[in-house]
């Protein structure tokens, strides 16, 4: 197959590359490495980085930061029904106020989230120098950051979305949603979608050919699996959100009839494209969490995960029966009925791959010694908040019960149960877990256990409470109540748990502020854990690893106490990676990786135009799509030097 | 710094393989899957649409075939100079990897060309009802493709007919080739949709 080996075209030199190896003094090794693959410490070089983890950094920086605002608005919404008739919220700024709060927590938190840690953390894990497609990556963040900072400027200027974070027809279409508010919100969807597919594709081809010799498909870290399912998951779901919210624009802009009955449209269409999209989300949201559980499980209870295969095969299992759920979002629509037992059915069945990750973590659990440190304290909550949410959602599941409890408070707990418990717990254990990795710096335990306890305290305090406020008839989305209804008190104590997590997260910030500052240095490896990621310094070296390490089972650093073997040969004055074989990761090319650029943002700014002037103006596809193309065209285009070393598709 | 102990050399790995071996491959198979999920989304909203109404098309005769029906054969003609010229780039024959492209970039104008015509004899307009509306929308949607596919086929050929030549460029023409039988095998389903589905229903 090697056609080129000695191909005329391949212009081999007299001089032969410089590569690692026993021939290579290290700290040479190292310095050539740094010099080809580091980040120049300038303005212009963090505006063209493609560095997989300053990428991911910012990621992570800009999906917390956003998670900071929608809480925020979460707790002016609390603070507004603390009491009947308040006054605090006018009801049109209180519609925008949960549209913000869903739309950001969702579309801007908890999708790009579990991306962002994977940005970071994959290609460290699989073993490799980068991400593959890194100026893509560059791209889709600068194109979520745009996405983002227009959904906030647009709230702050009174036109912030309005129609709730799933925008139902025809409340979200022409007549009842007339000005700009609701295009904005399209347009949002349009921006993370974008960058969600171009992080998804990225994820796949690294898990699949950028493996470390040895690192066969049955040894791959949990973590890995669940990004690799979660990717397969947005390859398919968010087209239909994206479909979804371009009829929607359109039949706002350019008189299209897609969701408008009087003309032969389907208001129903829009809910089954959306939740087509919507219920694997909640998927999307919650696989990557399931990874780090098994990460951070595995490390903290000194053995390797319980039942590994039954793991990966409960996570594609999700994968599947993620997709067939949507309909019971819609068991209100009258849609008939031999269809709901469908739904019904598979909404059930999805319990159980759920429940065998449980089993699996708690048997690890029992046969480990675990030692419960901040992250596995996290762990420990989302089991029990999301078994709890997990157990209200096989009571939603059973259509006469769902019919009773649709649009009212307790169908928002179990939301908030599932997703905070299954996704933020986890997230928060994440991150004093691998933020030693990130910064090299420890984040302080005692504060961490203050912050773990309240949140998990303030959490059951603010969301139990509604469960009993959806049972005595409080709807979801009212800005306000009258007295009398028996309502006060528990909206009242469910303030006071909305504090207490504000004040868990105020913990957190301040925690990672000090340890910025004077945290214990880390080391590469802190907590003794097995995966490649711990294998190189903290943080690690812009090159990730000095030699390709090679792997022989699925928890490498506990197996190799002496140090991994490597491999020698790459590069070391060329950006250069090693592809391997999809199933068995054995050696197969060495391809060169894409340099810095500055066309991933200029191309994104191009598309934040696009995307913004058709909100005003249709014809904006049509001009707005030429600089796009040109950037496009400029990103792609040779810019001499090494050889083959500008390709990137 | 400790020396590590080395288990093998990479260094007489080739540094570029055509097909799935290649990165390129899988980003520009990411994509195709991306957007075949959204063909089928559309094409599924199509039939949703169709079963809301008593008869579809409402009150329009069907598109024309006139033009469809020579874009059609016109396309999959273009896979002639396209499967000639992904073997031609796949043996790193540069002199016929360049007419191969030439051809590829010639047949994509022409199939523009007829497919802005295609669009003036649709017999309904997007605005009039959701038939049109989603009519317009799956052709825009493979027009889409159709026009990205040909602006990629002329940079490449830019590059091919510069100093930019080399093994790996061969390997973006064999995947570029690749989109473009993406870009020909959803425009059979779409056609069958947007022409024969109306008069068969």
């Amino acid at each position: 197959m090697s056609v080129a080996a000695a191909h005329p075209l391949s212009h081999g030199g007299p001089e032969e590359p410089r590569r690692d190896g026993p021939d290579l003094p290290e700290a040479e090794t190292h310095a050539r490495l740094e010099r080809t693959w580091g980040t120049a410490a300038t303005f212009w070089g963090w505006l063209t980085t493609v560095d997989h983890k300053l990428v991911g950094r910012r990621y992570i920086v800009t999906g917390f930061a956003f998670f900071l605002l929608a809480g925020l608005m979460g707790l002016a919404m609390r603070l507004q029904l603390a009491t009947p008739e308040s006054g605090l919220i006018s009801p049109d700024r209180y519609n925008q106020i949960f549209s913000m709060h869903g739309t950001t927590m969702m579309f801007l938190f908890a999708v790009p989230i579990g991306e962002a840690v994977a940005v970071y953390l994959i290609p460290l894990m699989v073993g490799t120098r980068n991400i593959a497609f890194p100026r893509l990556n560059a791209f889709s963040y600068w194109v979520y950051l745009s996405g983002g900072v227009m959904i906030h400027v647009a709230f702050v200027m009174d036109v912030g979305p309005e129609t709730g974070w799933f925008s139902y027809v025809p409340l979200a279409g022409p007549e009842y949603s007339p000005g700009k508010r609701t295009d904005f919100w399209a347009q949002m969807i349009t921006f993370t979608e974008v960058s969600a597919l171009a992080v998804a594709v990225e994820i796949i081809a690294t898990v699949f050919k950028m493996r470390a010799p040895g690192m066969s498909l049955n040894r791959m870290p949990l973590f890995v699996w669940a990004m690799l399912v979660t990717s397969f998951m947005v390859v398919f779901a968010m087209p239909a959100v994206m479909l979804a919210s371009s009829f929607l624009i359109s039949d706002r802009l350019v008189s299209t009839h897609f969701f408008n009955p009087a003309e032969g449209g389907d208001a129903l269409l829009w809910q089954h494209l959306f939740w087509f999209f919507g219920h694997p989300e909640v998927y999307i949201i919650f696989i990557p969490a399931l990874g780090m559980v098994s990460a951070i499980t595995e490390t903290f209870c000194r053995r390797p995960v319980f039942g590994y295969a039954a793991m990966v095969l409960a996570l594609v299992t999700i994968g599947f029966l993620g997709f067939g759920l949507w309909v019971h979002h819609m068991f209100a629509t009258g849609l008939p009925r031999l269809g709901h037992s469908f739904f019904t059915a598979a909404s059930m069945l999805i319990a159980i791959p759920s429940g065998i990750q449980i089993f699996c973590w708690i048997a690890t659990m029992f046969g480990g010694r675990p030692r419960f440190d901040t992250p596995l304290l996290f762990v420990a909550g989302f089991i029990v908040v999301f078994v709890l949410g997990g157990l209200t959602g096989v009571m939603l599941a059973s259509v006469p019960l769902d019919l009773q409890l649709h649009d009212s408070y307790f169908v928002v707990a179990h939301l908030h149960y599932v997703l905070i418990g299954g996704a933020v717990f986890p997230l928060f254990g994440a991150f004093y877990f691998w933020f030693p990795k990130i910064t090299g710096r420890m984040l302080d335990e005692r504060l961490g256990r203050w912050n773990f306890w309240l949140l998990a305290v303030g959490f059951n305090v603010a969301f139990f409470p509604m469960h009993w406020l959806g049972l005595i008839g409080m709807p979801r989305r009212v800005y306000t109540y009258p007295e009398g209804l028996g309502w006060e008190v528990w909206n009242q104590v469910s303030t006071a748990g909305a504090l207490m997590v504000a004040a868990g997260v105020a913990l957190f910030l301040l925690n990672v502020a000090l340890s910025l500052r004077a945290g214990r240095p880390a080391g590469p490896d802190p907590w003794g854990a097995p995966s490649l990621e711990w294998a190189t310094a903290s943080p690690p070296p812009s090159y990730n690893f000095a030699h390709i390490p090679v792997v022989a089972s699925r928890t490498p650093l506990w197996d190799a106490p002496g140090g991994l073997p490597v491999m020698s040969g790459l590069k070391v004055d060329e950006r250069e990676l090693l592809l391997t074989t999809l199933h068995d990761a054995r050696p197969d090319l060495r391809e060169p990786s894409p340099e810095p650029s500055i066309w991933p943002l200029v191309a994104a700014l191009a598309v934040t135009v696009l995307f913004v002037g058709s909100i005003f103006s249709a014809w904006a596809v049509v001009w707005g799509s030429v600089p796009v193309a040109a950037a496009l065209v400029l990103w792609f285009w040779p810019k001499g030097g090494h050889r083959g070393n500008e390709v990137e598709q | 710094m400790s020396r590590p102990t080395f288990a093998g050399d990479l260094s007489r790995l080739p540094d570029h393989a055509f097909g799935h071996r290649s990165l390129t491959w899988w980003g520009v198979m990411g994509f195709i899957t991306v957007e075949a999920a959204g063909f089928a989304l559309a094409a599924g909203a199509y039939f949703y649409l169709a079963n809301q109404v008593p008869r579809w098309p409402p009150d329009h005769p069907p598109p024309d075939l006139l033009w469809s029906g020579l874009f059609t054969a016109l396309l999959l003609l273009s896979e002639v100079p396209n499967v000639w010229l992904k073997k031609a780039a796949e043996g790193m024959d540069l002199r016929r990897t360049r007419l191969g492209l030439v051809a590829v970039v010639l047949a994509g104008a022409v199939l523009l060309g007829i497919r802005a015509l295609e669009f003036t004899t649709l017999n309904v307009r997007w605005d009039e009802n959701a038939y049109g509306s989603i009519l317009w929308a799956l052709l825009l949607l493979h027009t889409v493709h159709l026009l990205t596919d040909w602006v990629d086929t002329g940079v490449l050929a830019a590059l091919m007919f510069t100093r930019h030549v080399n093994p790996r460029r061969f390997v973006d023409t064999s995947e570029n080739a690749l989109y473009w039988h993406f870009v020909v095998l959803t425009w059979l389903p779409v056609y069958a949709i947007l022409y024969w589905a109306p008069r068969w229903m």
